[in-house]
């Protein structure tokens, strides 16, 4: 299936870009007029995402952040937020509601099982040492747009 | 950024903006700070003004939860946007952390 639009940016792994990142989606899919509830999911899966760059992949060295989007013809919005951090050794342990390796910093260990509820799909593939991409997707509408 | 009423032992803090890891830290260190008064033991947050927050928000919540049921206390939040709702609803904190609006209903 045809891709109408698609984006990349590249940002620093830094926590002032978190917001950054949810603007940037927003602002990315918001011609196709989906509703405020798809904007505020997909604001919120971004927000996850990039936060895990910066706090588990990168930590206090930083690196830089890929976010990378791409709209099908049939509305369907595919999103990829990539690092080249230190990488997850046990993806499913990680992505387990609660795990978190940095409790003393509150962390609460909900980002993955935010972005799976947030969103039609996620995928996290990693390599230790060599960094992160998790893989998203969302319906942004109910129907195919009109071209 | 945020501002706070006192009633009695109970502070009502109106949080501002959105609720990230980049927010986290200077909001966990003014509510700290509110919270140094050993005499506050209820903390009602405000979100209306703050109708967004990521899974951050869970961690500063849960944390000033902990500061105040050691002095027998508790936290609550109201006036959440749906994004909020859903963030609570999914982390379970519904079951330490009241939702005021849930009360009024």
């Amino acid at each position: 299936m045809r891709f109408i639009n698609h984006m990349r940016l590249q940002f620093d792994a830094r926590p002032e870009n978190e917001s950054f990142a949810r603007v940037a989606i927003s602002a990315f899919t918001v011609h196709l007029n989906p509703t405020l509830d798809v904007l505020s999911d997909l604001r919120t899966a971004v927000s996850e995402a990039v936060t895990n760059a910066i706090v588990h992949a990168y930590g206090e060295k930083g690196g830089q952040i890929i976010l990378e989007a791409a709209i099908r013809e049939d509305a369907l919005l595919l999103l990829s937020v990539r690092d080249y951090g230190c990488g997850i050794e046990n993806i499913d342990r990680a992505m387990q509601p609660f795990f978190t390796t940095q409790p003393e910093k509150e962390r609460s260990g909900m980002g993955f099982s935010v972005m799976q509820s947030f969103m039609d799909s996620v995928q996290v593939t990693s390599s230790p040492g060599e960094g992160t991409c998790v893989q998203m997707e969302k319906k942004l509408l109910a129907t195919a747009p009109q071209q | 950024m945020l501002s706070h009423v006192r009633k009695k032992d109970v502070l009502v803090v109106r949080l501002e903006g959105e609720l990230d890891q980049c927010s986290a830290a200077s909001i966990r260190r003014d509510l700290d700070m509110l919270l140094q008064d050993a005499s506050v033991r209820h903390l009602v947050l405000d979100m209306k003004k703050m109708p967004f927050m990521d899974s951050s928000g869970i961690g500063v919540i849960l944390g000033r939860y902990r500061t105040l049921s050691l002095r027998g206390g508790s936290v609550s939040v109201m006036h959440m946007s749906e994004q909020v709702k859903r963030i609570y609803a999914l982390s379970g904190m519904g079951q330490v952390i009241a939702d005021m609006d849930e009360k009024e209903d």
